[in-house]
């Protein structure tokens, strides 16, 4: 029951930029991946949530090659919060989030008002309630990135891949999301944060997953990975703990 | 969603008003009572072959064009993800006006030369698709710019042979860049192809919703996102090409159709494809009603029509949103 990477090798067409990546994510768990800029984690991340071929290895899903699942199954499964959207969205705030719902709505017919209470009931965990009938376009980078978050959480998956979710938000939605997202994964889901502060991983995540600019990443429980020596040779500047 | 419903019977009531306006107009004044008796009632007679021959086959055929320009427009928004993107982006009319015109201007009769319009439509649809499209991955900025650049090769040729056609021969070419309607013919295909894709699109567009948030993320929700790319391309190709055959290049229906329902606050697929073929086909058939009869007996390019009364209506939309 794990979302699973063996000797995997990530990157596109002509490159790698991520190699020999082995990690098993349970439900249950809650991960940090951690590195430099342009080392791979959003390649990474989009590689283990299917939407891009990985150059070798495997990943499996519950035992199960991703790339032979049907996509929308997928899709049930795995949520993937990207770092960045395009911004031509017409629609409004609501109606953007309630297209989480999209692959559960192809596998049975739709109980439009179910849907809408479960994208309500996120809007208002996000607490963007008073915004849901504005235009999404209308939103501040920090509001856009709240709604961005109810619609991965109003897909209901099991595993959760976040790629930078706390960018643009205030203190307050960071901390009340790192306490939701960890609520979630002790709920049963599996949740993976890409994350730039050391402390907030050691805080909030029980495993972390370290990218290097070079050579083989480093995985684990929390204790044996985030380690001011491993902080040091990831960022290159000294740590202190 | 009640207000969507009610958009929807509004714009159908439109069309329909419209098809009747359609009907009646003309240089020949005919009587409600007659028109129905000619449509419904068998009779026989000059009134029955001016409806029958003249303005039957010509509301229909303006119609069918508009739901397909609106259709084609509001996909390849969706495709192209550029709100600026029309029917005649990708090249298409670029391609038909080039080969009819060419044909004309190289002594070819009228069958001919609608011949190597569609010809020349095709060739503009499979080459930008083939230059676009590289080892299996499909780059949309790519598709858009060798549209756009097509397309003003094709402008270029189209203008070079404006200038050195006869000058009797010039009008004629003339409306059909501007978009006329009074050639067209019978519009069965185009009412079967509008049928078909109208369906077909709003059958996808659950999918046309998801790829408006972006390729990835798209993916991420579990949608095949270059076969829905290609599919989008094809359906709104064959809708442009089909108008296009049949009323030349009526320009701003594609453009402007799905904004004025976005700006009306439709921005649903589910909703939009319906609506936008309606509006669109009603918006067509008046404007073409307009354009017989304002000035009769002369009549004016219908694509001028189109621009003179979208252009306002566009302005104050825009101009009420806050």
């Amino acid at each position: 029951m794990t979302l699973s990477a063996r000797g995997l090798e990530a990157g596109f067409a002509h490159h790698s930029v991520v190699r020999e990546v082995t990690v098993d994510i349970a439900p249950g768990q809650c991960w940090a991946v951690l590195g430099n800029n342009g080392s791979g984690k959003t390649t990474l991340l989009h590689t283990l949530a299917g939407i891009r071929a990985p150059r070798a290895g495997t990943v499996t899903l519950e035992e199960r090659a991703l790339r032979e699942l049907d996509a929308a199954e997928r899709a049930r499964r795995i949520g993937l919060l990207l770092q960045e959207e395009p911004l031509e969205f017409w629609g409004s705030v609501l109606e953007y989030v309630g297209l989480g719902r999209y692959p559960h709505r192809r596998a049975r017919p739709a109980p439009a008002l179910e849907d809408e209470r479960i994208a309500r009931e996120q809007l208002h965990l996000v607490e963007l309630t008073a915004f849901a009938g504005r235009p999404l376009a209308s939103l501040s980078g920090g509001e856009r990135q709240r709604a961005r978050l109810a619609l991965v959480l109003t897909q209901q998956p099991v595993y959760y891949l976040l790629d930078e979710p706390l960018q643009h938000l205030d203190l307050r939605h960071q901390a009340r999301l790192l306490a939701h997202f960890a609520k979630l994964a002790a709920g049963g889901a599996a949740v993976v944060i890409v994350l730039h502060d050391p402390v907030l991983a050691r805080r909030h995540c029980d495993h972390a997953l370290l990218v290097f600019d070079r050579g083989a990443p480093l995985s684990g429980a929390r204790e044996a990975v985030l380690t001011a020596a491993n902080l040091e040779r990831l960022y290159g500047i000294p740590v202190t703990l | 969603m009640h207000s969507r419903c009610a958009l929807l019977v509004v714009f159908a009531a439109l069309g329909a008003c419209s098809l009747v306006m359609g009907l009646l107009a003309g240089s020949v004044s005919v009587p409600v009572a007659q028109v129905w008796s000619a449509l419904f009632g068998g009779t026989t007679g000059p009134v029955h072959d001016i409806i029958f021959a003249v303005r039957l086959p010509r509301v229909l055929s303006a119609f069918a064009c508009g739901g397909l320009l609106a259709l084609a427009g509001a996909l390849l928004q969706v495709l192209l993800r550029n709100p600026l993107a029309d029917p005649y982006v990708l090249g298409i009319s670029g391609g038909a006006g080039l080969g009819l015109l060419g044909a004309s201007a190289l002594g070819f009769g009228y069958a001919a030369s609608q011949a190597a319009g569609l010809a020349g439509a095709l060739v503009a649809v499979f080459a930008v698709f083939g230059l676009s499209f590289r080892g299996g991955e499909w780059n949309l900025y790519r598709l858009l710019l060798t549209g756009v650049v097509f397309s003003s090769g094709c402008g270029a040729l189209i203008s070079l042979l404006l200038t050195l056609a006869p000058e009797t021969a010039v009008k004629g070419m003339l409306f059909w860049l501007l978009g006329d309607l009074s050639a067209a013919g019978s519009s069965n295909w185009a009412w079967l192809s509008l049928g078909i894709l109208a369906c077909l699109a709003t059958l996808f567009s659950g999918v046309l919703n998801v790829l408006s948030l972006g390729r990835d993320k798209a993916a991420s929700l579990g949608v095949a996102v270059l076969k829905s790319e290609i599919g989008i391309y094809v359906a709104a190709c064959a809708a442009t090409v089909t108008s296009v055959g049949l009323a030349g290049t009526i320009g701003f229906v594609g453009l402007i159709v799905p904004h004025v329902l976005r700006l009306l606050g439709v921005t649903d697929y589910r909703w939009l494809i319906p609506c936008a073929v309606l509006l669109g086909g009603a918006f067509l058939t008046a404007a073409d009603t307009a354009a017989r009869t304002l000035w009769a007996p002369l009549q004016i390019p219908v694509g001028v029509v189109t621009a003179l009364l979208g252009v306002p209506l566009v302005l104050v939309l825009l101009a009420r949103r806050p």
